[in-house]
């Protein structure tokens, strides 16, 4: 008879033990999927998990394509454990993209070498004001903030396109959506690159900074322990007197604003450019990585890059191995199930039960 | 307008709106049992290339419909098995399951794409489809739509009037109540997923066997997601996930027939956004009126549940 | 003649994967062309990238060993496309074709890191001394279903969806208006937006709407074949979209334009192999047989089947030019003067609407 019993605290070797056992059935599940669909499997595993790691290009856009998802996850993960759900950062993203956008294709050349500093805060505040929409109608009348941020998600996408086809299309741009590039406007507008020869830029050390920063909040200030006791529990949180509304306000901007500024640093990035297309749906994996990363700083970090890989190895896989993208898709559920299955064993541990001699049967 | 064009204008808001509801129902039921499932999206895509596969190879649209059925509770059995019996986190691995759903889906329909099956025959109510206006409209339609419209009334009724129900809404309010007077917590919200399941395959159904009888690949196109957010709209309350789901749909196609007359000059993305910002101004009104206050989630929405020993 | 695998490099084991990229790059006279294609949507849409997907099958049976084609699928149209073009380059391959316009600025960056390799870029307009562009006259089909519009329309009200507001769509409109105008100088065309190039669900509320207020044909610039499955079940008349859509509507559907980009990616491949590739600007049409057009179906009448050929023999003869002028706009502008015929540069930025054109115009 088997008994599963918690665990007082989640074994702390298991903790980094079970992602690399996930990792490994992952691969097992995988093998034997590609054998039916008759792929060979070990070319297809070899072109999702080694060949992106096998070069500094292939590390460093591991790290670009992590960049967005780690940055969204570390805000929501702070309004996660406040019970806030914010899933509307797919939008923030977006607004924090136009805002910032906006400033580079509008006002750089008038802020000469303010202008990334000035992107990159109004790509924040861009985000931040699409947060404070959910924020605003939960503190105030109560409305649920998933139908909102979902709903302002569609809406945002929509604003986007309205803005890439119409006002702020480049006139000389043959009626395609598409804004200038950022560059030719003002030289100021471009984000130095971390590594030569790669498109990583000194986004992804500010965001590694920014998790640290969270870290540091979370774990050591007063509000950060709000944050926590609010998402434990609500009725000593009331009780304690720490303000609900403050919290709801405090932790969807931080989530809108850090969203806003991975779309900022995607179009002044990667990008260059303002297009309808800016994220292929980070603010949503975002939340997969945050819950992945148990909302741990660190944990997200590496949930992020794993997300990261599991991206680029289906492109790898499809270009060396022929791997139909459907398969990807399959595959990366395959991965998160069993990286979610596992987490089980950190928690709890399962015994053989003795069966209990000599107790009457009721 | 005329008649006729208010006649067809009303059946193609039911064709936008069935899918909605079907899926709305099935999460609302998971979600008042206190399980949030945000794989929708993945069980609605399963159940459209399944039912399609079935109605394919079969020739029956009946076997269709179940198969899809069948399709969107293996999904949600899937899901079950991982935050039930594994507890693992229900956000994540709703996620999770539609990631796999979209994925799978596009695998197993790569065959059927670019070949059309006979949409679901619709079952005109002898003598009432006559009737004029409410005729076509209300006794002209398809199983799956009298089924969204009998659902709704069941769902109301199982939950607040019969004792089953109310005993998974306790479950969801308070499992740690329910499981301390008796009530077996994990099988009941099995059982409530499975259903959210059923219903999620069902809406796949419709989309491929009758609003647009195709499989296409990502055929529901986001609409698992409209579906989740109209359970918070309908703040957990099935005839108010109806109401949403056709003011959702409803919005939608006034908003293409208002683009044909070109009157209101805004770009055509304006226009689009018109359901979404409709759904959250008609929520914001209702939570500002009598109903404040009225529309927490269930308890236990979203905490996984452990019996003690 | 498959698609490219490379299971070799396994066998050589991992610690290899780093030096797969210049291996690859030593190219022998034996060895065949590798071409690479990148994709937005699925090879399974039955539209737009399904084309693409046939044009390279057609230049595998074509070239046979001479080529090996490996493609992408569902690249979006952001950062990804570059990481996903220079693993096309790097792992080998000669010459590589992206179809989506939104690839343009990444294709220009991974040429100027790959001069040896040929880009071919669709629907495009910036070129490169290693990066070709291509498009199909598309508006050429437009005019020839315009024509069948003409004599077939009894309401004299043509429904059209389109996806979003660019040149070739709004060309495809006026093209289409212009040739219906000259037989049925009362012609409307009633537009739709649907803001997506493939959601059957939202194409068939689009094509429902459009009946409901009298449309008796329906035309479309999206890929799904809902609209043309609509017109069949109402018993009214539709056109296809990129491929043959008459298994979806096997009396609705009059003709179907059909993107045919075989001819071309074989011509190209073949100047690879020949070493007479240039960076050039490809835009064929009926002539070419980049554009073809579906079998008439059973609803086409001997008349309006005459007429329809006679536009089409003339746009192949060059004696018919579908935007000649005098063609004034809805704002009583004039765009083509008397006499004259639109210029491919007039045409490529076209954005104003003939008379008869009701929606939003924007």
């Amino acid at each position: 008879m088997l008994r599963v019993e918690p665990r007082r605290e989640a074994s702390p070797a298991l903790t980094w033990a079970t992602p690399v056992l996930a990792v490994v059935l992952t691969i097992v599940t995988g093998f034997f999927l590609f054998l039916l669909l008759g792929v060979d499997p070990l070319a297809a595993l070899y072109a999702m998990f080694v060949s992106p790691l096998a070069s500094v290009y292939g590390l460093s856009e591991l790290c670009l394509k992590a960049t967005p998802l780690i940055l969204c996850a570390t805000g929501l993960a702070i309004g996660f454990r406040a019970g806030v759900w914010n899933i509307g950062a797919e939008g923030q993203l977006i607004l924090g993209a136009i805002f910032g956008g906006g400033i580079g294709l509008f006002w750089s050349p008038a802020l000469g070498p303010l202008a990334l500093p000035v992107m990159c805060l109004f790509g924040v505040l861009g985000g931040m004001l699409w947060a404070a929409i959910p924020a605003f109608l939960k503190t105030r009348l109560g409305v649920n903030e998933i139908l909102t941020s979902l709903m302002l998600t569609y809406v945002a996408v929509l604003v986007l396109s309205t803005l890439v086809y119409g006002p702020w299309k480049d006139p000389q741009g043959y009626g395609f959506p598409q804004t200038q590039f950022f560059t030719d406007i003002s030289p100021w507008t471009e984000i130095p690159l971390l590594l030569p020869e790669t498109r990583l830029h000194w986004g992804f050390a500010l965001t590694l900074l920014i998790v640290a920063g969270a870290w540091l909040f979370v774990t050591r200030s007063l509000v950060g322990f709000q944050v926590r006791v609010i998402g434990l529990a609500p009725d000593a949180a009331a009780f304690a007197g720490f303000s609900r509304t403050r919290i709801i306000w405090l932790t969807m901007l931080l989530s809108g604003g850090l969203a806003g500024l991975a779309g900022l640093l995607e179009v002044a990035g990667p990008i260059g450019q303002i297009v309808p297309t800016i994220s292929p749906g980070y603010g949503f994996t975002a939340i997969i990585v945050a819950f992945l990363g148990r909302l741990h700083p660190l944990g997200l970090v590496a949930a992020g890059f794993l997300m990261a890989l599991s991206f680029i190895g289906g492109e790898n896989a499809q270009v060396e191995a022929s791997l139909p993208q459907a398969t990807t898709g399959v595959f990366q559920g395959l991965l998160l199930f069993w990286v979610l299955a596992c987490d089980f064993l950190a928690r709890y541990r399962i015994r053989l039960a003795q069966p209990a001699v000599g107790r009457a049967v009721p | 307008m005329s008649t006729t064009i208010l006649v067809a204008s009303l059946l193609t808001i039911i064709g936008a709106a069935t899918p909605l509801l079907l899926a709305a129902l099935g999460e609302l039921v998971a979600e008042r049992s206190g399980v949030l499932n945000l794989g929708v999206e993945g069980m609605m895509l399963a159940g459209a290339v399944t039912g399609f596969a079935a109605t394919m190879l079969t020739g029956s649209g009946t076997v269709g419909v179940i198969a899809a059925a069948v399709a969107g509770m293996a999904m949600a059995l899937l899901f079950g098995v991982l935050t039930l019996s594994l507890l693992s986190n229900q956000v994540a691995t709703g996620l999770a399951l539609t990631i796999f759903g979209v994925g799978l889906s596009a695998l197993v329909g790569s065959g059927f794409v670019g070949s059309p099956v006979a949409p679901l025959p619709k079952l005109a109510l002898p003598g009432l489809s006559q009737l004029p206006i409410v005729g076509p409209v209300l006794f002209g339609q398809d199983f799956l739509v009298y089924l969204s419209w009998a659902m709704t009334a069941a769902v109301a009724w199982f939950l607040t009037r019969t004792r089953p129900g109310m005993i998974l809404r306790a479950v969801g309010e308070s499992h740690e109540a329910a499981h301390a007077i008796g009530y077996p917590v994990i099988r009941i919200r099995y059982l409530a997923v499975l259903f959210g399941g059923l219903m999620a395959g069902l809406a796949g159904a419709f989309l491929s066997l009758s609003y647009t009888p195709m499989w296409v690949e990502d055929m529901s196109a986001g609409r698992g997601w409209i579906a989740l957010a109209l359970v918070v709209f309908a703040a957990w309350r099935p005839w108010r996930a109806l109401i949403g789901a056709y003011l959702f749909g409803g919005v939608t196609i006034i908003q293409l027939h208002a683009q044909t007359s070109g009157i209101i000059n805004v770009p055509a993305q304006v226009m689009s956004m018109l359901p979404y910002l409709a759904t959250i101004a008609v929520l914001v009104a209702i939570s500002a009126g009598p109903w404040r206050g009225r529309l927490n989630a269930p308890a236990c929405l979203g905490v996984p549940f452990r019996p003690a020993t | 003649m498959r698609q490219v695998r490379l299971p070799r490099r396994l066998l050589l084991g991992a610690g290899l994967g780093l030096a797969a990229a210049p291996l690859a790059r030593r190219v022998s006279a034996a060895d065949p062309l590798k071409v690479g294609f990148v994709y937005v949507g699925p090879i399974t849409d039955n539209g737009w990238t399904y084309r693409h997907d046939v044009g390279r099958r057609d230049l595998e049976a074509a070239l046979g060993d001479r080529v090996q084609t490996s493609y992408v699928e569902n690249v979006p149209e952001g950062p990804d496309c570059e990481r996903v073009l220079r693993q096309l380059a790097q792992s080998g391959h000669g010459l590589i074709f992206t179809t989506s316009f939104g690839f343009m600025e990444a294709t220009l960056r991974v040429a100027r890191q790959f001069p040896n390799v040929k880009f071919e870029h669709a629907t495009g307009y910036k070129r490169a001394p290693n990066v070709a562009t291509y498009n199909a006259r598309f508006y050429e089909g437009r005019a020839v279903c315009g024509t069948l519009a003409g004599h077939l329309s009894k309401s004299g009200l043509v429904g059209y969806i389109g996806s979003f507001p660019i040149p070739e769509v709004v060309m495809g409109v006026n093209a289409f208006t212009l040739a219906m105008q000259k037989i049925r100088p009362d012609a409307r065309i009633k537009l739709v937006w649907v803001n997506s190039w493939n959601d059957p669900g939202k194409e068939a509320d689009a094509a429902k709407a459009l009946f409901d207020q009298g449309c008796d044909i329906m035309c479309q610039h999206t890929d799904s074949a809902a609209p043309m499955q609509q017109a069949e079940q109402r018993g009214l008349m539709a056109f296809g979209q990129a491929a043959d859509q008459s298994a979806f509507g096997p009396n609705a559907q009059l003709t179907a334009i059909i993107d045919n980009w075989g001819p071309h990616y074989i011509e190209r491949a073949k100047a690879v192999l020949d070493g007479t590739w240039a960076s050039q600007d490809t835009w064929n049409g009926l002539a070419h047989g980049e554009v073809e057009m579906a079998p008439y179906g059973p609803r086409v009448t001997p008349e309006a089947a005459a007429a329809a050929d006679a536009v089409k023999q003339g746009i192949i003869d060059g004696t018919l030019h579908p935007f000649t002028g005098p063609i004034v706009d809805q704002k009583g502008v004039e765009q083509i003067a008397a006499g004259a015929v639109a210029t491919d540069e007039q045409m490529a930025q076209m954005n104003w609407w003939v008379p008869g054109v009701e929606g939003q115009l924007g």
